[in-house]
């Protein structure tokens, strides 16, 4: 082990991760599995070791309602929050990303009700897709602490300027005990500078924001907005890089591959359960099967060229997905790939499994399993989507 | 020249741009202003134009309490709170109704804030339907009187009440009719330290159907019946109200509005007037108004 290194829980490294990014406005409403992210916070701020203005609200819609008004004014701002609570954000979501407010905001994935229930899937962030948000999906502890300061800093870029969701999957990372290096407050003010927007709300210097914009106008704000998205493609690599060349950590930039160049097997997945397939493609492997993985980190931007490139070699592909389009039995993963590999000349198939809804655990023979069936393919036989993990006694 | 700019889109009479006007000669420029959904929002800003001399932000209807307050809590976190004021300023659609919880949440943190209501007693932006500010039998486009309907059967929502019971060091009601008690009511507000509130009555032409030139007179009746009285709570407690010599009947200020006119036809109405009647006289009891 390092020697830098500490043993804590997910939800405190990326606590210590937000103090060390300096917001100056902090707005949350508790709801678990986000609560020790904000009951650490709320700690930092009541021992001195912080210092800003941390607002315990009535409900999300009022915590991210407030970090408009305090982005607006000039603030660093950050919330955290999850399934319903995301759900809620909804509306001031869209608004957030129109008004062009960088707010950061760590989402601890968890299923949506109902029925209720607080384990993990990722039903909540992927439901906010259209939003206009970034959306980073990080794959263990250390990943969800150092996304921090690299979202800040994408997210405040003047030629971005969009607000931004790092999503951790809830339990499985929130509450876990890692060993991982805690962020360097000197590194931290190193690699991300303070904020200064040149719009601000300033008596001295009165500006108007969110105004009304008839059909003559409107449209050029969603083209901006897109267009903001395509800068941030790129910034999401740069910044990628230039957090290894500060603290020596790099995790990809849109994407990463794992064995994957000359895998004819690709498994594409988003968050935790890569590691889970990483160990199963270890196994594999050494069986002699050419499997390989494909992590998308970058949902929001979407980096359809990234991962064109990436799948030159792949004769099958497998999407996992911690949630459902119901009606269309898909997950947006698997729906996000095949449009992504439809105008070009690699015509693969694609095939997507859904599972770990609510929580449901994700073991080694499952994804063995997953591989297996999607092996079929190349007798012919063709299986379009479908839950990988039901139970047949309920289904 | 006023800090709310003119060549904005209000009507002609518009009671909001008369609210807004008032408002910010009252504060001055050094204030930052927060919008909800509404009229003024949107008769004020048609891209790329903005009425506003001062600083201004609209995000949705129901989350101006919440804006404000981030506001406020990013210019002290910035050191740059100093003697700016920060001022929500939403009708009573989104007082009221949508918006009630984003202030109630605001007014228990305690930010150093002021919200005005400017209150013309329904949904005039979206086409004049009744919110929980219309008063009792006001016919508008979702309680309208008809052969079996006398109009908006509900009483108005006490919200001066409501923000007192919230601790607030400062609660007041004015009338754009008044304007002088309105500017010195909305000052008082601002330097009050903490959350404070005041709630603006402000006859609409459009909704209530009355020309535009009438609408300081239509606002005066509402104040000289007692439909609408004027006071100021200090910690909960009554410290001011602007007495009415020769209290004038309903009647008066009913008459002159189009959204009453089903109570003054063919119809006999009078034990139905008595209801409205009532509420005035005990407006003018509980406040002293007399």
């Amino acid at each position: 082990m390092r020697k830098n290194m500490v043993v804590v829980e997910g939800s405190y490294a990326v606590a210590h991760a937000v103090k060390v990014c300096r917001p100056n406005v902090i707005s949350a409403y508790p709801i678990t599995p986000q609560t020790h992210i904000v009951e650490d916070l709320a700690q930092f701020v009541a021992d001195g070791d912080m210092n800003c203005e941390y607002m315990n609200v009535e409900s999300e819609f009022s915590a991210i309602s407030a970090l408009i008004g305090a982005s607006a004014a000039g603030a660093r701002t950050y919330s955290s929050t999850t399934s319903q609570g995301l759900a809620l954000m909804h509306e001031v979501l869209f608004n957030a990303s129109g008004m062009r407010l960088p707010i950061v905001m760590t989402v601890v994935n968890r299923a949506l009700s109902a029925p209720i229930n607080i384990w993990n899937d990722q039903q909540d962030s992927i439901s906010q897709r259209d939003t206009g948000w970034i959306q980073l999906y990080a794959e263990d502890v250390q990943e969800s602490a150092d996304m921090t300061p690299q979202i800040y800093k994408l997210a405040e870029d003047e030629d971005v300027l969009l607000p931004a969701m790092s999503c951790m999957d809830g339990f499985i990372l929130s509450h876990v005990y890692e060993p991982v290096i805690l962020l360097e407050q000197s590194l931290t003010d190193e690699f991300l500078p303070a904020y200064n927007p040149e719009f601000v709300l300033d008596p001295k210097n009165p500006m108007s924001f969110g105004a009304f914009a008839d059909p003559s106008t409107y449209t050029e704000f969603r083209y901006k907005q897109e267009k903001a998205m395509g800068v941030a493609l790129k910034k999401i690599e740069e910044i990628a890089n230039e957090f290894k060349d500060i603290y020596g950590r790099y995790y990809g930039g849109l994407i990463d591959g794992y064995v994957l160049d000359d895998a004819q097997i690709v498994i594409i997945a988003m968050g935790s359960i890569i590691g889970t397939i990483k160990d199963t493609i270890d196994e594999l492997r050494k069986e002699g099967e050419s499997v390989g993985l494909l992590k998308v980190r970058s949902f929001r931007p979407f980096p359809t060229e990234a991962i064109r490139k990436s799948l030159k070699n792949a004769r099958v592909i497998i999407t996992l997905d911690k949630n459902i389009s119901i009606g269309k039995n898909e997950g947006a993963l698997c729906t996000e790939i095949k449009a992504c590999l439809y105008n070009t000349d690699n015509r693969v198939p694609v095939i997507g499994f859904m599972l770990g809804h609510g929580g449901r655990d994700i073991p080694i023979h499952m994804i063995k399993k997953i591989i297996n069936k999607a092996k079929l393919v190349e007798k012919g036989i063709f299986v379009e989507s479908e839950f990988a993990d039901l139970r047949e006694d309920l289904a | 020249m006023s800090l709310l700019k003119p060549g904005h889109r209000g009507c002609a009479g518009c009671c909001d741009a008369l609210a807004g006007k008032f408002m910010l000669d009252a504060l001055g420029e050094d204030v930052i202003v927060v919008s909800p959904t509404g009229c003024l929002e949107v008769f004020t800003t048609p891209y790329p134009e903005s009425a506003w001399g001062v600083p201004w932000v609209h995000s949705l209807f129901e989350n101006a309490a919440a804006v404000a307050s981030g506001v406020e809590a990013a210019l002290k976190a910035l050191g740059k709170k100093n003697n700016t004021k920060v001022v929500a300023i939403g009708g009573d659609g989104a007082t009221l109704d949508i918006g009630l919880q984003a202030i109630s949440g605001a007014f228990e943190r305690g930010h150093d804030i002021t919200y005005i209501c400017v209150d013309n007693e329904a949904y005039m932006n979206t086409g004049i339907q009744r919110s929980g500010a219309t008063p009792l039998y006001a016919s508008t486009t979702t309680s309208p009187a008809g052969k079996v309907s006398i109009g908006n059967p509900q009483h108005k929502k006490n919200m001066p009440a409501i923000m007192a019971a919230h601790g607030s060091p400062y609660v007041a009601t004015a009338s754009i009719a008044y304007a002088p008690d309105m500017m010195k009511k909305v000052k008082k507000a601002a330097q009050v330290k903490g959350p404070t509130y005041v709630h603006v009555h402000a006859p609409c032409c459009t909704g209530w159907k009355f020309e535009g030139s009438k609408t300081i007179e239509v606002g005066r009746l509402a104040v000289e019946t007692a439909m609408w009285p004027l006071y100021e709570m200090e910690n909960g407690e009554i410290t001011g109200v602007r007495k009415i010599k020769n209290r004038k009947p309903v009647e008066e200020y009913l008459k002159v509005q189009g959204r009453f006119k089903h109570l003054f036809g063919k119809e006999d109405k009078t034990e139905d007037i008595k209801k409205i009647q009532a509420i005035a006289d005990w407006n003018a009891k509980h406040f002293g108004l007399e």
